[in-house]
């Protein structure tokens, strides 16, 4: 028999048919009665502040019931470390509606509440504000002289800074045979779940109080909540057992959360705020990022010199990271490097992991130098990265954990056809439209912490295994239901998993690949525990069948404890809750990485892309025709929702590279895109053939699953890739992005 | 089935009548509030999703007379006496429509949230024998954004049913 039943196995999601018919409740979807509606109003100066507000136009439209702002609020707590979340930044969070000070254009400045959605909509139109505008400083471009260094806090040790110096660059870089230098850019760009962001809170009564959020964290909204309006953590319960979409949006607890929560404390009455999409674009996003890249490398390839500096903006409140330079030396095993990265605090909201953050940013900058310096080099783009293959992280001097990236070039390669690739300076053209084809590496670290879960036997033969753990979208739930049936020996359908409620066991912003590790991990972790507890009650059950086994001695398979040796000796684990009085049985566990352990490796998922790109000769568009990406991830647990995964993270690959940025008015301070009609995602006639390859990885350091997480190594490789199709395509080399049809005329 | 209809009454509503998943549901609704609005909140049919208000992504997509429309760009009481099929009248979890099952088939979603108005949009454009080759498919079912990439999924599971394999 196979040792997994069900992990590693392709399976349907299970909420599938809920998602399909209508049936799966988001957060604004819960009609519960007596709601109030809140429209949220924000400013439309850039800095300064609130000199007045007029609320007699918006108080006279009927059905309005309350207004709250900075002079009609609850008290807020005046220590900045009360208003930190689970993603916080170094730095004094923004707080809602706290004074009059407007920090940044959008700021949510009011809250108007009615008795129907239209009459808050439409007071919310009426509220007079008066401003006292100062000037501000939006624009990345002509304020890069006051970079400076991040400060370091929580997030720097999860994401950490730049690594010092190694060897000497400068002379390096002169004395190499082939040079190229980089300057590239790409503006901000926001998120944009589809779902926009709502609460729906209900007020119980007795300071009590059931918020539906959308979020990526129950537990961190939960907390944030609690903190900021001084109630108990038991007396809240954030529920979000369907996500749409949150790509990094949902990390932080938004201002929705605060005003529907204020609302429905003060006026004691259920209370619905939902973002409208103008909205999505008023808080973090990817920040717009400046990067130089300075390469060189001998005759025969071999890459010598690194130098990244990445120039990035943040608010003038918190100074938000990524990793963004770190990754062409883990790559590329060069003697002299030199990285930096560097914030420039702006007046603009503070940025925001945004999917695959800081990595999709940096590689985008390595791989188009690796393709440039390959091209000087008259080497195959594939051969050069071969040359340069790192079996050692030579920037940490540590081994990987598990690297199979050579693999994943081969196999990519081959299933695309990469040896059909012509060289830059030949025309390869398909009527007339030029044909290119590119390649990048792709790279993601992996992230482990600690997770909570808990995981009953039922009486009735039911495991039910829990975690606040959200999903939002990635497959969370089915797959930790794999997860638990296999180490019980049960079939799926004998598997409930409770996740997306605050009441469940603590687990992590679900964020950065982590969570099928840190809570697939703790989920094992839990029935283990369980198991162990069943088999010691087995074990005393009268005529005492597994009476002298040990642990090891046995297996949970079918439903029942089976001896190994002699599996017709078997206990039905129904039979084990019988012998306990019909009561279930339950364990709980934290599931803590041994970071002793973990520390003497280079840990990180690793992806190829291949890409073919047409480019229209007279219009300049581009459309990708077809891509593969060959994915290294250690074990995956369900081939079905993974590819998914790894096609979602392609599509943003191909936004990145072609369609998606939000423009800024420099002058006016604002986001001048702020709808779905002007900031563009690929629709469905701009993705065309995608193929996605899992190659074989084992890991048995990284955790117990051997998982690395996939929610971002599939966007990493693939803007890249298409940057170097175009440039093989047309031999120009556009370094802004995204790539615009006037680029390439 | 809809619950029963939550009518909040205002001076200047107006009573109308739609057909809605075949059943005829009267409500008495303002003339400023949309069809999405009036079928999220007052009919408490949520499975029409608002995703921005602006015709712009295609996540509140219904049938109103055979035809796919943007619910949020049309106001209700536009639609006084229409046929109006949601995604809760297109199958349900013990009798889904081909297309739905071959949405959860072919992973064709990720979070669900643009899916009700994905498959509405599909449907609609399937019974009306649209999309002749997988190009036109594409270009057809453009209007339906998907921020979580399942766009090769979705199409797939729209050829798969138009190719027959659902029946």
């Amino acid at each position: 028999m196979n040792e997994h039943e069900q992990i590693g196995q392709p399976r349907r999601r299970i909420e599938g048919a809920r998602k399909v018919t209508g049936q799966a409740k988001y957060a604004a979807e819960y009609n519960v009665p007596d709601l109030l509606y809140g429209y949220i109003v924000n400013s439309t100066i850039t800095r300064g502040r609130i000199t007045a507000i007029d609320e007699a136009a918006a108080r006279s439209v009927a059905g309005v019931v309350e207004i709250f702002h900075h002079e009609r609020r609850s008290k807020l707590p005046g220590f900045d470390v009360i208003y930190s979340d689970m993603d916080a930044p170094p730095g004094s969070p923004f707080r809602p509606l706290y004074d009059a000070n407007i920090r940044f254009n959008g700021q949510p400045i009011a809250l108007v509440v009615a008795e129907t959605f239209e009459a808050a909509r439409y007071a919310a139109s009426l509220l007079n504000i008066h401003y006292e505008e100062e000037s501000f400083d939006v624009d990345l471009l002509t304020n890069l002289a006051r970079a400076r260094k991040p400060s370091k806090g929580l997030a720097t040790l999860i994401k950490p800074l730049p690594p010092g110096p190694r060897g000497d660059f400068e002379t390096a870089y002169a004395q190499a045979d082939a040079r190229f230098e980089g300057h590239f850019h790409h503006g901000s760009q926001h998120h944009n779940p589809l779902e926009l962001f709502a609460t729906t809170t209900v007020y119980e009564g007795d300071g009590k109080l059931t918020i539906y959020d959308k979020t990526q964290g129950t537990t961190n909204s939960q907390l944030y909540v609690s903190n900021l309006f001084g109630l108990s953590f038991r007396d809240v319960r954030v529920i979000a057992p369907f996500v749409g979409g949150g790509f990094g949006s949902g990390l932080r607890p938004q201002y929705q959360l605060v005003l529907c929560v204020m609302a429905a404390l003060q006026l004691r009455r259920n209370v619905r705020v939902v973002m409208d999409r103008a909205q999505m674009f008023t808080f973090g996003h990817r920040p717009e990022t400046i990067q130089h890249t300075r390469f060189g490398a001998t005759a025969d390839g071999k890459l010598t010199a690194i130098n990244h500096v990445a120039l990035a903006e943040t608010s003038r409140f918190e100074d938000y990271n990524e990793v963004v330079v770190n990754h062409a030396n883990m790559l590329y095993p060069a003697d002299n490097v030199a990285l930096d990265y560097k914030l420039v605090p702006l007046d603009r909201f503070t940025p925001l992991d945004m999917r695959a953050p800081g990595g999709s940013t940096g590689m985008l900058a390595i791989e188009t130098t690796m393709d440039q310096l390959a091209d000087q080099l008259g080497i195959d783009p594939l051969e050069f990265r071969l040359r340069n293959y790192a079996e050692r992280d030579v920037s940490a001097d540590k081994p990987y954990s598990s690297k199979e990236l050579r693999e994943c070039y081969r196999q990519g390669a081959e299933r695309f056809g990469w040896s059909e690739r012509k060289p830059t300076a030949e025309v390869n053209r398909r009527g007339n439209r030029l044909v290119g084809h590119g390649m990048s590496s792709g790279i993601w670290d992996v992230i482990a912490l600690p997770g909570k879960a808990s995981a009953e036997f039922t009486a009735d033969g039911k495991l039910i295994v829990s975690s606040a753990v959200t999903d939002n979208g990635q497959g969370t739930y089915t797959v930790m239901t794999q997860i638990a049936a296999d180490e019980l020996g049960l079939p799926l359908e004998a598997v409930s998993f409770q996740y997306g409620d605050s009441r469940h066991p603590l687990s992590p912003i679900q964020g950065g690949s982590y969570t099928t590790a840190v809570i697939g991990s703790a989920i094992k972790a839990a029935c283990r525990a369980l198991r162990s507890k069943l088999f010691k009650l087995a074990q005393i059950m009268d005529g005492f069948p597994l009476g002298d086994a040990l642990p090891e001695d046995v297996r949970f398979v079918d439903g029942a404890i089976v001896l190994k040796k002699d599996p017709f000796i078997r206990v039905s684990l129904t039979d084990v809750i019988a012998f306990n009085h019909g009561k279930s049985v339950t364990a709980s566990k934290s599931n803590i990485p041994n970071i002793f352990r973990l520390k003497q490796y280079t840990r990180a998922a690793h992806a190829a892309s291949f890409v073919e790109v047409e480019v229209d000769e007279q219009l300049g568009i581009i459309n990708v025709t077809r891509a593969v990406t060959a994915v290294a991830a250690g074990a995956i647990m369900n081939p079905h929702t993974a590819r998914s995964q790894i096609l979602g993270g392609m599509v943003w690959g191909i936004s990145m590279a072609l369609h998606e940025e939000t423009l800024l008015d420099v002058n006016l301070g604002k986001y001048i895109n702020t709808d779905l009609g002007e900031y563009h995602l690929p629709v469905h006639a701009d993705i065309h053939d995608l193929d996605v390859i899992f190659v074989e990885e084992h890991d048995d350091v990284i955790n117990e699953l051997g998982a690395k997480g996939i929610g971002e190594i599939g966007v990493i490789s693939m803007a890249p890739a298409i940057v170097n199709a175009v440039y093989n395509a047309t031999g120009k080399l556009v370094q802004v992005f995204p790539i615009k049809v006037g680029d390439l005329l | 089935m809809p619950k029963p209809v939550t009518i909040r009454d205002n001076p200047s509503s107006h009573h109308i009548t739609l057909q809605v998943n075949g059943l005829e549901t009267t409500l008495r609704v303002p003339p400023w509030v949309s069809l999405l609005d009036a079928l999220r909140d007052h009919l408490d049919l949520t499975g029409t999703k608002k995703g921005c208000d602006h015709g712009q992504c295609g996540a509140c997509t219904v049938i109103c007379d055979g035809d796919r429309i943007l619910s949020c760009l049309t106001l209700a009481v536009m639609k006084d006496g229409a046929r109006v099929t949601t995604i809760e009248g297109i199958g349900t979890e013990d009798r889904l429509h081909p297309l739905q099952q071959a949405f959860i088939d072919y992973d064709a979603f990720q979070c669900g949230y643009c899916t009700p108005g994905q498959i509405c949009s599909g449907v609609a454009m399937l019974d009306a024998g649209h999309g002749e080759s997988r190009e036109e498919v594409k270009d057809l079912m453009s209007g339906n954004l998907c921020r979580c990439g399942a766009n090769t999924n979705i199409i797939d599971a729209i050829m798969a049913v138009k190719e027959g394999k659902y029946e």
